[in-house]
């Protein structure tokens, strides 16, 4: 498949909005507001595209959900908070493709009745930011965002607010939290955004890459669309592949590619590393199972991955190769979920310390085996007993580590130290643990 | 104080951080902040000037490099929200600091995709070189070495972020060259963004 969303991401000045004109940028805009606000909702429903943040929820579905009825304002919240470990998409999308987002909000915002968009975009990304703010300046001053766009009476606004260091800030309820300006912790579903959320007001939260999706679909036609890819799966999709490969990058794919190609294939990440043996590979952000070597001959689909017992979640692959100690990549990732925890939810925020500092234990040696049934035990206090999903991102590291490398965490505590220390890991321990 | 007979209160994760911000010298934006910040309170409905609390603090630790307590009572009156509102805030999110920090805040993203190439490495070298444990300000106030979370650059790994800005593929057998960089010649030796758009 030819890229579609990343088609010009390596041009010079590919970002501006001169060149976004030029290859038919704001057509889609001018044409969707044609179009009834149900008929765009119709078409996005039946293009099947999916959300591409994580949960894959059906986009359409989302703004039907939306009240159209409520007499208050309703919102557009883009979730640019890329921060998902492993994920780099949304990144490359904003900074080289920033005008096909404002369209996406655009129509977005045109379909579900709103006047307002908001691109909620973390606080690391300052330079993204500032592309951002000078294009959107640009595109206000053209006349595509602000008052009476195309001369059809429509008026809608993007503004930009900027997080401050929160993972957190990611999941819906609590971006809308701190856009209202407090901490970013989740809020009690239902009443689910799109009946009561910035504000209070009906609110649609949506993914940069998704709304990047919407003036695609609205250009060729939601027939053209759905043939891309496997059935419930359509659309381009971006992939982020990091670690241990030869050519780490972002890569875009219909679904129907295996993981397998993205891993190995020129075309892709080219191979692991030195020429190594692949160990293991979580294949959607760090919240998701891992998978192993023998189980990558799949599509790379929400369906597909779900199918052999993980999740595509925003397609953040991480690859490692035999001289990862898995104990040692398990406790990583629990010092993450440590750090980031909101604290509003008690399994988690306690859960997560006991996860992280049992997970030290072993990984220095100094375990006993029953540490491991304690392990699995506190991830099960933990996974589906919390307000939103990092409750279950938190312990599917632990579990699903344990599941596939049992004998590794064995091996640790029958030997009394880590069995497979890599040369780029920290020389001091203490370096590792603080 | 011993809840749990194998629990080590008092120390790691269970002791108690609490440590109150500073009072501070007397606060106020200068006037050409105040502008900007009342630019940004535009973009939210009138009613809802606390949304702006994030950009209010982040030009407050601009001007006066961290935020006190006599800062966050100044954002408070400012957004017509309470001091408990605004410290609520600061305590939460990472990037706002309450004590002074050096002039280059260095932060090694830790997280997964970086530690598997090498970030453990780049920090042990950037902590000897600098002589600082993560987390700590040298007494000239010129650096502060910081581990941080995935910062969404993971094929450029591993990646170092400096104040706003980042520098990519860091190997710990280069980290002299980074800090000499950034001493002779600030944030302009840094590699910046592979995408970043020249204009």
């Amino acid at each position: 498949m030819d890229p579609i969303l990343t088609r010009y991401v390596r041009e010079p000045n590919g970002h501006t909005l001169a060149f976004y004109e030029k290859t038919g940028g704001y057509q889609s805009l001018k044409k969707a507001l044609g179009m009834t606000p149900d008929a765009i909702i119709d078409a996005v429903k039946a293009s099947g595209l999916r959300g591409r943040g994580g949960a894959g929820f059906p986009t359409g579905m989302k703004w039907q959900f939306v009240d159209k009825k409520s007499p208050k304002p309703k919102y557009i919240c883009c979730n640019a908070d890329e921060s998902e470990p492993g994920t780099f998409k949304d990144h490359v999308l904003m900074e080289r493709n920033p005008h096909l987002l404002f369209e996406g909000c655009l129509i977005g915002c045109f379909a579900i009745g709103a006047k307002v968009a908001y691109i909620y975009i973390r606080g690391e990304f300052y330079h993204v930011q500032q592309v951002l703010e000078r294009e959107l300046a640009k595109a206000r001053a053209a006349g595509y965002v602000g008052k009476n766009i195309f001369g059809t009476g429509f008026d809608c606004e993007i503004h930009i607010h900027r997080g401050a260091g929160a993972y957190e800030a990611g999941e819906e309820t609590a971006l809308i939290e701190s856009l209202e300006g407090k901490r970013a912790q989740p809020r009690i579903k239902p009443p689910f955004p799109a009946v009561e959320g910035l504000w209070g007001c009906p609110t649609a939260v949506n993914n940069v890459e998704t709304l990047c999706n919407v003036p695609v679909i609205i250009e060729r036609g939601a027939e053209w669309y759905s043939k891309l890819g496997p059935e419930k799966n359509q659309g381009p999709k971006l992939y982020c592949i990091s670690g241990h490969v030869e050519n780490p990058g972002v890569f875009e794919a219909s679904m129907d590619v295996t993981l397998r190609d993205l891993i190995y294939d020129k075309k892709y990440a080219g191979g692991i590393r030195d020429g190594r043996a692949l160990k293991a590979v979580i294949p959607g952000g760090s919240s998701v199972p891992v998978l192993l070597p023998h189980q990558l001959d799949i599509p790379a689909s929400f369906d597909g991955i779900a199918k052999a017992g993980s999740m595509l979640g925003s397609a953040g692959t991480i690859v490692m190769d035999d001289t990862t100690c898995m104990v040692w990549a398990a406790e990583n990732l629990l010092y993450f979920y440590k750090h980031e925890s909101c604290g509003k939810c008690t399994p988690c925020r306690e859960g997560s310390a006991w996860l992280h500092k049992l997970l030290g234990k072993v990984e220095r040696g100094e375990g006993q085996m029953r540490d491991l049934d304690l392990l699995l035990s506190v991830a099960n206090n933990i996974a589906g007993k919390t307000l939103c999903a990092f409750g279950d991102a938190e312990a599917t590291p632990v579990t699903s580590m344990i599941a596939n490398f049992r004998s590794e965490f064995e091996a640790h505590i029958t030997e009394g130290r880590c069995t497979v220390p890599a040369p780029w890991r920290a020389r001091a321990r203490a370096m590792a643990a603080h | 104080m011993s809840f749990h007979p194998t629990m080590d209160y008092g120390r790691g994760h269970h002791k108690s951080a609490r440590a109150l911000p500073e009072e501070g010298p007397a606060f106020a934006y200068t006037p050409e902040n105040r502008t900007r910040l009342e630019e940004i309170c535009s973009r939210y409905p009138p009613e809802r000037r606390q949304s702006a609390v994030l950009y209010a603090l982040f030009i407050a630790q601009e001007q006066q490099g961290y935020l006190t307590l006599n800062a966050m009572r100044h954002v408070a009156e400012v957004l017509r929200c309470t001091p408990a509102e605004v410290e609520d805030v600061v305590s939460y999110y990472v990037m706002f600091f309450t004590r002074p920090t050096g002039k280059y805040i260095v932060q090694v993203c830790r997280t997964l995709s970086c530690a598997l190439r090498g970030a453990e490495r780049v920090t042990e070298a950037l902590s000897a070189e600098l002589g600082l444990q993560p987390g700590e300000t040298d007494a000239r106030r010129e650096f502060t070495l910081l581990e941080v979370e995935c910062l969404g650059a993971c094929d450029k790994a591993p990646v170092v972020g400096v104040n706003d800005d980042w520098h990519e593929c860091q190997k710990a057998e280069e980290v002299r060259a980074l800090i000499d960089g950034l001493r002779a010649r600030g944030t302009a030796s840094l590699t910046g963004c592979h995408l970043k758009v020249d204009q």
